[in-house]
């Protein structure tokens, strides 16, 4: 039962990176390489018409990890109190910066929103890579102190930093060499997939210059992926463990560089859903890579204690996961239903629906 | 330690209350704008329609600062009160999660459709759209009602050895006794905010001789809703949740209506008065005798234990704020009924809008509504104190371990700043349509 809500959790996970995903992509875009008005207004409409559903996604994310693995929940969200209220910050800012653009009919504050949108967007998607490398990396568990426990054994807090930036000191923080280079990746891969989105739904004037943008993210991208895989294993040894072991794990790293490879061919794909694709694919790789090296622990300790948190010490009883289980059908038939209506009612290029003012 | 649950309290107080601000015109303003769009189906005057539209446009950026402003919330369960969340995250975060699964999906994918899909999907859809969105946001009501029950008045749990809360009756959190009063009541109120927005914006463009024909539907509608909702509040709804406190959680009942000393026979009701937390009395009381044992038990003469029967540790920590927020609420809701009592005569006589200082005080009233509703949800959770979960889990012991008073300052400091600009930004947009009018417009 554990293990059913672990997978649901992370299909949730990987569908709100993929959809939230390209609108934080398009503000990354959008603030390198928007220049023109009308190109700013389409791209910000491209993630200003979909944010909001598509972080839903979060909160639900969000609301099933409550229910499920609630002394997880407790034990990261407090563990990780700066760094998750910044993120809620920049979630605002970013929000209001989509939906409030288009309110006044003057550059000046068009401008400030735009970039609202895109810093915010920006430094999102270093917040989320660099929330995947902590995890992967753990934190020092229960705040062990010359052998001594400062908290119970499944509480922590991170700072933000620690003076040496080293993933391998004792107290690492939230921001180390390690993490930033996950941080990077995301970054990137959201751009690109972002950048896969505005050709995918718009007509913006940038859209051929876009396909070489992701050509050449891509190339820093794999640089970047050898390098993290390179000090993966230093970080955390138990890594190839599970692919050993459960050899079929390989099919998530297998999509991972499925769609690193082929983005390598975007200039000579015909269909611009292709590329979409193959960016959907580096995400829900990357993201059920690192889980399932990771599978059964959520969060390992960098101390001696070997009280990892894993899906069973965190879970809460049987009859409540499988309750959730009855109603999490329903919802999840409904939800897909809504979703292939509001596909249908807003396929295709959005360049001239009207928005701002309806 | 003190430090840490004062901040994380604080913190909390501050972001839900300013968070409430949004919802409560969200679930009635989707009501009201329902009730347009249907009335253009039936009657095809355009009026109706470029009502609903501009309602429509008001409701989407309160919708923004509702949603932006309610990611934290769920943040904060596990951010500042981590030990909370681990012992009964099997229980509420079943509602949590139902609320994201079965109301924020409904609500999120049909509004973008109602906003940009009039002319894509033909008037009955457009409808439906609306109609989806008005039920989900009132799906989030009932799921935070459900949750709030839950910890009012627990039920459907087993505590185990480790002291965790878990489920054992799923449909038992949605049969509690607490809930459907608590919701009615709740929903009804919203719908008294949104009412009130709408009169006042009528009466605004009456007194300024501008888009009367609008104002004047406006006024109309929103004195209509006005009444029904602000009746109902009171009466049942208002009548069964103060039950429920006296019948589940007595000392919070004497607390916040101000009984200090048990009387040997009937209480009365206390109407006006500061208490004296030091000679534990009421000072400049005006009260009537007998009075409340009436309203509560129907009968004049029964006994309703004062906060002299109660420990001080079960007693709420802040009596004073209680009795105020609860005594705000009434009063408020006393007026609220005379004000749309009278304009509704008026309506009938067909003189309303052409009587300047009734239309002067509808128009100034929004505030209020919107100060009735957070103070109704201060006497909820004040009554609830000293207990994060009634009876059984102390606020004391809820919150996280680890995040130290320091921290949570700090991050309060970036919500007041952050949120001030959200206010300014909400009041200098909703200002503009309003200024703008219901006019289709052309640009």
């Amino acid at each position: 039962m554990e293990i059913f809500w672990f997978i649901i959790i992370a299909i949730v996970l990987a569908v709100f990176f993929i959809l939230d995903g390209y609108d934080f992509g398009a503000g990354i875009i959008h603030l390198f390489f928007a220049k023109t008005e009308k190109d700013r207004e389409v791209i910000a409409k491209s993630a200003g018409l979909f944010w909001d559903s598509n972080e839903v996604w979060l909160v639900a994310g969000g609301g099933m990890l409550f229910m499920a693995f609630p002394s997880f929940y407790a034990s990261v969200f407090s563990g990780f109190y700066l760094p998750l209220i910044i993120v809620l910050w920049l979630i605002i800012f970013r929000a209001i910066g989509l939906e409030f653009r288009s309110k006044f009919h003057y550059q000046m504050w068009k401008d400030i929103w735009d970039k609202a949108f895109g810093i915010s967007s920006l430094l999102l998607a270093l917040f989320f890579g660099i929330a995947l490398g902590n995890v992967v990396r753990g934190v020092n568990l229960g705040g062990l102190e010359n052998g001594v426990y400062a908290y119970e054994k499944h509480f922590f807090f991170l700072p933000l930093w620690d003076s040496s930036f080293s993933p391998l000191s004792v107290h690492p923080g939230v921001i180390d060499w390690f993490t930033i280079i996950i941080g990077l990746i995301s970054v990137i891969t959201l751009a690109i997939h972002g950048a896969n989105w505005i050709i995918l739904k718009t007509n913006s004037s940038i859209n051929i210059k876009l396909k070489g943008v992701i050509f050449n993210l891509n190339i820093a991208l794999l640089v970047l992926t050898v390098l993290s895989l390179a000090v993966w294993n230093m970080i955390n040894s138990d890594s190839l463990n599970n692919f050993i072991e459960r050899p079929y794990l390989i099919i998530f790293p297998v999509l991972y560089f499925t769609g690193l490879i082929g983005l390598f061919f975007i200039k000579r794909f015909k269909k611009e859903i292709n590329g979409f694709i193959f960016s959907s694919l580096l995400i829900v790789g990357g993201i059920t890579s690192s889980l399932a090296s990771m599978f059964p622990v959520l969060l390992p300790s960098v101390n001696n204690s070997e009280d990892a948190l894993t899906i069973y010490n965190t879970s809460t009883h049987e009859y409540g996961l499988s309750v959730a289980i009855g109603w999490g059908i329903v919802g999840f038939i409904l939800l897909f239903v809504y979703v292939i209506i509001q596909k249908r009612m807003m396929s295709g290029k959005i360049d001239g629906m009207d928005y701002g003012h309806p | 330690m003190e430090d840490m649950i004062f901040y994380d309290r604080l913190q909390f107080a501050f972001t839900i209350t300013f968070h409430y601000i949004f919802p409560q015109l969200t679930m009635g303003l989707s009501l009201i704008i329902v009730y347009f769009k249907w009335k253009y189906l039936r009657s095809k005057i355009e009026k109706y329609n470029d009502a609903a539209k501009f309602f429509m446009k008001i409701f989407a950026v309160n919708f923004t600062m509702g949603v932006v402003t309610g990611i934290p919330m769920e943040f904060q369960f596990g951010t500042n009160w981590a030990n909370f969340s681990e012992l009964t995250g099997g229980i509420i975060g079943q509602t949590l999660a139902m609320e994201g699964m079965f109301s924020f999906f409904l609500e999120s994918s049909f509004l973008v459709l109602f906003i940009f899909g009039e002319k894509l999907m033909g008037q009955k859809l457009h409808f439906l759209t609306g109609f989806l969105v008005f039920l989900g946001s009132w799906a989030s009501g009932w799921f935070i009602l459900a949750t709030n029950a839950w910890m009012q008045h627990p039920v459907g749990y087993e505590i185990l050895d480790n002291g965790k809360y878990i489920l054992n009756n799923f449909s038992a959190i949605f049969a509690n006794p607490w809930l459907i009063p608590a919701f009615l009541h709740n929903q009804m109120a919203s719908v008294v905010t949104s009412s009130f927005v709408v009169a006042s914006i009528g009466a605004f463009y009456i007194l300024r001789e501008k888009n009367i024909e609008y104002g004047k539907l406006f006024l109309k509608t929103g004195v209509v809703f006005g009444i029904i909702s602000s009746l109902l509040v009171a009466f049942p709804t208002g009548d069964w949740n103060a039950k429920n406190v006296a019948k589940h959680q007595p000392p919070s009942f004497a607390a916040m209506e101000g009984i200090f000393k048990t009387e040997d026979a009937g209480a009365e009701i206390v109407l006006i008065g500061q208490p004296n937390m030091v000679e534990k009395k009421i000072d400049n009381k005006i009260a009537v005798p007998n009075v409340l044992s009436f309203l509560t038990y129907q009968n004049w003469n029964t006994q309703i234990p004062g906060m002299d029967q109660f420990k001080k540790e079960d007693l709420p920590d802040n009596i004073p704020a209680l009795y105020y927020s609860y005594h705000i609420m009434v009063g408020l809701g006393t007026i609220f009924i005379a004000l749309m009592a009278l304009s509704l005569f008026f309506l009938w006589r067909k003189k309303l809008y052409h009587i300047k200082f009734l239309l002067w005080t509808i128009m100034f009233m929004v505030p209020f509504p919107y100060i009735a509703n957070l103070t109704g949800w201060y006497v909820a959770e004040l009554g609830r104190q000293p207990y994060l979960v009634y009876g059984l889990l102390r606020t004391s012991e809820g919150i996280s371990p680890t995040v130290s008073s320091g921290n949570t300052l700090f991050t309060l400091l970036g919500f007041v700043g952050l949120y001030m600009l959200l206010g300014l930004l909400f009041l200098v947009l909703v200002g503009k349509t309003i200024h703008q009018g219901p006019k289709p417009q052309t640009h």
